[in-house]
C-alpha cells in the first residue's frame, strides 16, 4: 500500500513540497485554506532581485502539483494534529478527519499587520499602505493617490515590525530592505517624475544579486536612502503626509512632506500556524515561528517524529530558500517512512 | 516581695526605649521645616488631636485597614498589637486594684503574677484571672499566625512577605519569645501555688503534676524579662521602629503635612514608621506579572533605613501608586520614591552603633550635581489668540486616531481653538521630572508656559494624562486646564456635543496619571455611559491596575512590560467587551498591543457617536475656515 503525506499549507513551500514527494511516489494530499493554492505569491506582481513576473514561479508549482497522485483540498483550515502509533489524525476547523504516515507543515508566514503601529497612521490616514497593497497597485498598473491623483513623492518606510522590541519582534524580516529596493525602482518607472526616499536603520543586502540592484536603484533609478527610523506621521491641511525623522547620518532631525507612505511590513509567524502548533504540541521559540529540532542539521524536523516543517513556518525566508527547504523536508520524509 | 533581678533586664530596655522616643521625636520636631513645626503644634493642640487619637487606636491597634482588605492578617496584626495594649492596660489596673501599692512601677503590673502569686483564687479576682487569660491567649493565636507567615506566607493570605536582616531576626525572635515565656512563667507559677484561669491555671496543674513548678518558675521569669529587654533595645535598629514612629506620623498627617518634594524629618518618619508588613509587594504589578520581587516600596523604605545605595529600586517602578492606595500606614510612597530618583546614586555607607540609633539628619540626600540643561534652539514664536489651547502631547502624536478623534471633537462643539502643537511641539516635562531631573523639565515648562500666556486662552485641553498632571500641578497657568474626558463631559453637558448612543458593550481602563494621579475616576466613565453601555471590570477607580507602558520605569524590558500589559487586557477583556476603552495614549498602544480586542480611546468613541449636522460643510475647505465664516455672518 503506498504511504500517504499531507501538507498543511498550499504556498510556496507546500506546493514545492507536494511536487516533489509525488515523484518519489508516495499518495499526497495538499491541504489550503484559501480558495487557490498559491499562497502570498498570487499577491506579488514581480520579484527580486530579477524582477521577473511573479506568475512564472506560480507556474512552475501548479505544473509539479497537477495529475495525479496529488489532492489539492481547498478552503480548508487544518486545525490540529494528533498522532496515533504511525498514524496522525488529522482535522479541520469544520471538524473533518483525515489520516496520513507522515506530515508537512508548510503553514508560512503574515504579514505584519501595520495598524498596530498607530504612530505611521495606516488605517487613519488615507494614502499610508504597506507594500502588499503597492503590489497590489502594480499589478493593476496604476499607482494613485485616494483622490486619484498621482503621486510625486513617495516614502518608504523599511522595518516596519521588525527588529521592533515595542512590537514583540526582535529579529529582522531580512527580505523587506530588498523589497524596499525592488519597489521603489517600479515606482520610478511606472512614475518617472516621482521622487522616492526610503527610511532604513540598516540596508541588509544580503542575498545574490541584492546589494547590485541596491547599487541599480540608486545610480540608475536616482532612489534616495535616508539612514533613520520614521518616528511619527500626521497628515497637513492640503493632505499630504508630514513625517518626523532623523537623518542619522547627517545627525539632524527631519521633517519631511510626502504624498504617500509605504510601510514594508516585515514577516510573523502565521495566525494558523500558531493555532494549528499550539493544540498540536509543536513547539515555538521566543519569535514565534516553529522552532526546528537543530538549526544546522534538522531545520525541517519538528520535535514531534513524522512531522516535518518547509519553509517560512520557521523563520522569513526568499522563495529560493523556501523552495529548497521544501525539498529537504521531503528528503526526512522519506527517510522517516522507510523507517517505519 | 516588692523586687526581684529578674526585671533590670525588662526595666532597662522601657526606660532606653521611652527615652529614646522622646530623643527621636525632638529631633524630628527640630527637623521639620518652620510651617510644618507650625502645622504639628496646631495639629497636636487643635480639632485634628481627637482624630489622630481616632485613628491611632483604629490603625495602629485594630489595624482596621489591614482587616478589611486581608482579614487573617489583620487579625494577625491586630492580635500583637491591640492584644498587648489591653494586656498592658488590664495589667496596670490589676496592679492598682489588687497589688499592694497603687500607683506602681511598670514592672509591678508586667510581673503582676510573680509578685502576687496567691492571686486570682475565686471570685472577682478569678473573674480577673480569666480576663487577662483570655488576652493572652489572642495574643498567642496571632503569634502563632506570624510565626506561620514567616515560613508560608499563604496561610495569611499573602503571597509574597518580606526578607529579614540578622539584626530583625533577633529582633523578631525576642518578640516571638515575650508572650511563650510569658505564658510559661504565670503557669508554672500558677501550678506552684494552684492559682490562674484557663489557660496558665490548667497549663500550671498540667505542668505542675511532672515538674517542680516552683524552681521551674523563675527561669522563665528571668526569660520573659530579658526577651522584653532585648525587644525595646534593639526596637530602633529594626523595622519594630514602627511602632513608635507611626504615632508621630498619623499626628503629623493629620496636622497637614505632606511629603513635598525636599527630604526632610517627615520623609524619615514614613521610612520609619513602614512595617514591611509586605502588601505593597502583593499590590505590585510587577511582583504577581513580571516576577520582579525585590524593589517593592517595602525595600525601598528598608534600603534607605539601612543606608543602601537604593537607586537601582527607586528606578524599578511603573509609578502607578497602587501601594499607595494599599498601604495600611498610608505612607506616601510613590512621592518618597521621587524623592530617591531625585538624589540619583547614593553612597552606601558603613554604620556604628551610635550612628544606626542616630542616623546622620544632613546628609541624609546629597543633592545631584548641577547639570547644564540648554534649550536654546527651541523655536519661540507668537500662536493665534484663542480661548481654549488643545495639547495633544508627544504620546498623542503617536496615536493618531486619538488626535484626529479630538479635532472632530472641537470641531462640532464649536469652540474657538487653537491646536498648539499640530504641527509638533515640545515636551511637557514630565517625563523629565519623572527620571528626577527638575531642573532639566523646567526649561520645557517656561517654554510651554509663554506659549499659553500668549495665546490669551482660558482653558487647556490635554488628551494625555501625563500633561494633564504635570500642566495642573507643576505650570503656573492662569488657564482651567482639562483633560479631554472633563472636556468632553463638559461640552455633552452644556449641550454643544450632540452624541448618538453606540450599541456597544465598553469596558474601561483607568490610566494611573489620570486616576490615582490627579483624581480623575468619574468624567471619562461619565462620557463613556453616555455613548455605550459601560461595563464592570473588578478593577475600578482606586484599584485599577497600571497598563505597564509606565516612563516611569526605565529598568525593566519591553518583554517583563509586555507581560503586565498581557495581564491587564486579559483582566479587563474577560467579559468580552466589545472596545476596551481608555483615556491616555500610552495606555491604548500598550493595551492594543496586548488583546485581539479593539482597544479605543473614550475621544475615538465620542467621534464615532457626533451626530453629524444636516447640512454638510464644503469638504474642500478647511473645517476651522467655515466655522470662521459662520462667525463672521453672524
Amino acid at each position: 500500500m503506498n504511504k500517504h503525506v499531507v501538507v498543511i499549507g498550499g504556498g510556496v513551500a507546500g506546493m514545492e513540497a507536494a511536487g516533489q514527494l509525488r515523484k518519489t511516489g508516495f499518495e499526497v494530499s495538499l491541504f489550503e485554506k484559501e480558495e487557490k493554492p498559491g499562497g502570498h505569491l498570487n499577491k506579488w506582481y514581480k520579484l527580486f532581485p530579477d524582477r521577473r513576473p511573479s506568475s512564472e514561479v506560480k507556474e512552475y508549482l501548479d505544473n509539479i502539483t497537477s495529475g495525479e497522485g496529488i489532492k489539492i483540498i481547498t478552503g480548508k483550515t487544518i486545525e490540529k494534529i494528533v498522532q496515533n502509533k504511525n498514524q496522525f489524525h488529522i482535522s479541520d476547523k469544520e471538524g473533518s478527519e483525515y489520516t496520513a504516515d507522515a506530515v508537512i507543515v508548510a503553514t508560512g508566514f503574515d504579514l505584519f499587520k501595520s495598524a498596530r503601529k498607530e504612530e505611521y497612521g495606516y488605517g487613519i490616514y488615507d494614502n499610508v499602505i504597506t507594500s502588499a497593497d503597492l503590489e497590489e497597485m502594480f499589478r493593476k498598473g496604476s499607482i494613485t493617490l485616494v483622490n486619484g491623483r498621482t503621486p510625486e513623492t513617495i516614502g518608504i518606510v523599511h522595518c516596519v515590525g521588525s527588529r521592533d522590541e515595542k512590537m514583540g519582534n526582535l529579529y529582522c524580516s531580512k527580505l523587506c530592505c530588498v523589497t524596499a529596493v525592488k519597489q521603489a525602482i517600479e515606482i520610478r518607472e511606472h512614475l518617472p517624475s516621482a521622487k522616492v526616499f526610503c527610511f532604513y536603520m540598516d540596508m541588509r543586502m544580503g542575498g545574490a544579486y541584492y546589494e547590485e540592484l541596491y547599487r541599480e536603484a540608486q545610480e540608475e533609478w536616482g532612489v534616495n536612502f535616508i539612514r533613520g527610523k520614521v518616528s511619527e506621521v500626521s497628515e497637513s491641511i492640503n493632505n499630504r503626509l508630514v513625517i518626523k525623522s532623523e537623518d542619522t547620518l547627517a545627525g539632524k532631525p527631519l521633517k519631511m512632506l510626502v504624498d504617500m507612505l509605504v510601510l514594508m511590513a516585515g514577516m510573523e509567524m502565521s495566525e494558523e500556524g500558531l493555532k494549528l502548533g499550539d493544540s498540536s504540541g509543536l513547539k515555538r521559540g521566543d519569535n514565534r515561528f516553529f522552532s526546528p529540532a537543530d538549526h544546522h542539521f534538522g531545520s525541517n524536523k519538528s520535535n514531534l517524529k513524522g512531522i516535518y516543517y518547509a519553509g517560512t513556518c520557521t523563520m522569513p525566508m526568499n522563495i529560493t530558500e523556501t523552495i529548497s527547504h521544501a525539498r529537504a523536508a521531503v528528503m526526512d520524509v522519506i527517510e522517516y517512512l522507510k523507517e517505519s | 516581695m516588692q523586687f526581684d533581678p529578674f526585671v533590670i533586664p525588662f526595666n532597662i530596655g522601657l526606660y532606653f526605649i521611652l527615652i529614646y522616643a522622646v530623643v527621636r521625636s525632638v529631633i524630628w520636631f527640630n527637623d521639620l521645616s518652620r510651617p510644618d513645626k507650625l502645622r504639628l503644634q496646631r495639629g497636636f493642640f487643635g480639632k485634628t488631636f481627637g482624630q489622630s487619637i481616632k485613628e491611632i487606636f483604629l490603625e495602629s491597634l485594630i489595624h482596621r485597614k489591614i482587616l478589611k482588605s486581608n482579614p487573617r492578617l489583620g487579625y494577625m496584626h491586630m492580635s500583637l498589637a491591640f492584644g498587648w495594649f489591653l494586656l498592658i492596660l488590664f495589667g496596670t489596673i490589676e496592679a492598682d486594684v489588687f497589688g499592694a501599692h497603687h500607683l506602681n512601677a511598670p514592672y509591678k503590673s508586667i510581673f503582676f503574677k510573680f509578685f502576687n502569686p496567691e492571686h486570682g483564687r475565686a471570685g472577682f479576682e478569678a473573674a480577673y484571672s480569666f480576663l487577662m487569660d483570655l488576652i493572652l491567649a489572642f495574643i498567642l493565636s496571632g503569634l502563632l499566625l506570624a510565626v506561620i507567615k514567616r515560613f508560608s506566607s499563604k496561610v495569611v493570605g499573602m503571597k509574597k512577605t518580606t526578607k529579614l536582616r540578622v539584626l530583625d531576626k533577633v529582633a523578631l525572635t525576642s518578640l516571638w519569645l515575650i508572650f511563650p515565656s510569658r505564658l510559661l512563667a504565670e503557669s508554672f507559677t500558677s501550678g506552684a501555688y494552684g492559682t490562674g484561669s484557663f489557660l496558665t491555671g490548667s497549663l500550671g496543674s498540667v505542668l505542675a503534676s511532672f515538674l517542680p513548678a516552683q524552681e521551674m518558675a523563675y527561669p522563665f521569669w528571668w526569660l520573659y524579662s530579658l526577651s522584653l529587654g532585648t525587644f525595646f533595645i534593639l526596637l530602633p535598629l529594626t523595622r519594630y521602629m514602627h511602632i513608635p514612629t507611626e504615632l508621630f506620623l498619623i499626628f503629623a498627617r493629620n496636622s497637614g503635612i505632606k511629603t513635598g518634594d525636599q527630604p526632610g524629618a517627615f520623609r524619615e518618619i514614613q521610612i520609619y514608621s513602614c512595617s514591611s508588613c509586605g502588601i505593597c509587594i502583593d499590590a505590585c504589578q510587577l511582583n504577581f506579572s513580571a516576577g520582579i520581587t525585590n524593589i517593592q516600596s517595602a525595600y525601598l523604605m528598608k534600603g534607605i533605613r539601612n543606608n543602601e545605595n537604593v537607586s537601582d529600586i527607586a528606578f524599578n517602578c511603573l509609578m502607578c501608586g497602587r501601594c499607595d492606595q494599599k498601604c495600611p500606614v498610608g505612607i506616601e510612597l510613590t512621592p518618597l520614591r521621587m524623592l530617591s530618583r531625585r538624589a540619583g546614586e547614593t553612597v552606601e555607607s558603613e554604620q556604628t552603633i551610635l550612628k544606626k540609633y542616630f542616623p546622620d539628619r544632613k546628609s541624609v540626600l546629597p543633592a545631584r550635581p548641577a547639570a547644564d540643561p540648554s534649550y536654546t534652539f527651541l523655536k519661540q514664536y507668537e500662536p493665534a489668540k484663542t480661548d481654549v489651547i488643545y495639547f495633544a502631547g508627544c504620546m498623542t502624536h503617536l496615536t493618531p486616531a486619538i488626535k484626529n478623534s479630538m479635532v472632530a471633537i472641537l470641531e462640532a462643539s464649536g469652540v474657538r481653538y487653537n491646536f498648539l502643537d499640530e504641527m509638533g511641539g515640545v515636551c511637557c516635562g514630565r517625563p523629565l521630572m519623572l527620571a528626577g531631573q527638575d531642573r532639566e523639565a523646567r526649561e520645557l515648562i517656561n517654554h510651554n508656559s509663554q506659549l499659553i500666556w500668549k495665546s490669551g486662552a482660558h482653558t487647556l485641553v490635554t488628551s494625555c494624562p501625563i500633561c494633564y498632571k504635570v500642566f495642573k500641578e507643576s505650570y503656573y497657568l492662569d488657564v482651567e486646564v482639562l483633560h479631554h474626558s472633563q472636556f468632553i463631559k463638559n461640552m455633552i453637558e452644556d449641550g454643544s456635543l450632540k452624541l448618538n448612543f453606540l450599541r456597544r458593550k465598553v469596558t474601561y481602563h483607568a490610566p494611573c496619571e489620570l486616576g490615582r494621579g490627579s483624581g480623575v475616576y468619574d468624567e471619562p466613565k461619565d462620557v463613556l455611559r453616555y455613548v455605550a453601555r459601560l461595563q464592570e471590570t473588578g478593577f475600578e477607580d482606586k484599584n485599577s491596575l497600571c497598563c505597564g507602558g509606565s516612563l516611569g520605569n526605565i529598568k525593566i524590558s519591553s518583554r517583563q512590560k509586555s507581560m503586565i500589559a498581557h495581564d491587564v487586557a486579559a483582566e479587563l477583556t474577560k467579559d468580552n467587551p466589545d472596545i476596551l476603552a481608555t483615556s491616555c495614549p500610552l495606555c491604548k498602544k500598550t493595551l492594543a498591543a496586548a488583546t485581539t480586542t479593539k482597544v479605543a480611546d473614550i475621544s475615538e468613541i465620542v467621534a464615532d457617536a457626533i451626530i453629524k449636522p444636516a447640512i454638510k460643510k464644503k469638504l474642500t475647505e478647511p473645517a476651522g475656515k467655515v466655522k470662521m465664516q459662520a462667525d463672521f455672518q453672524n
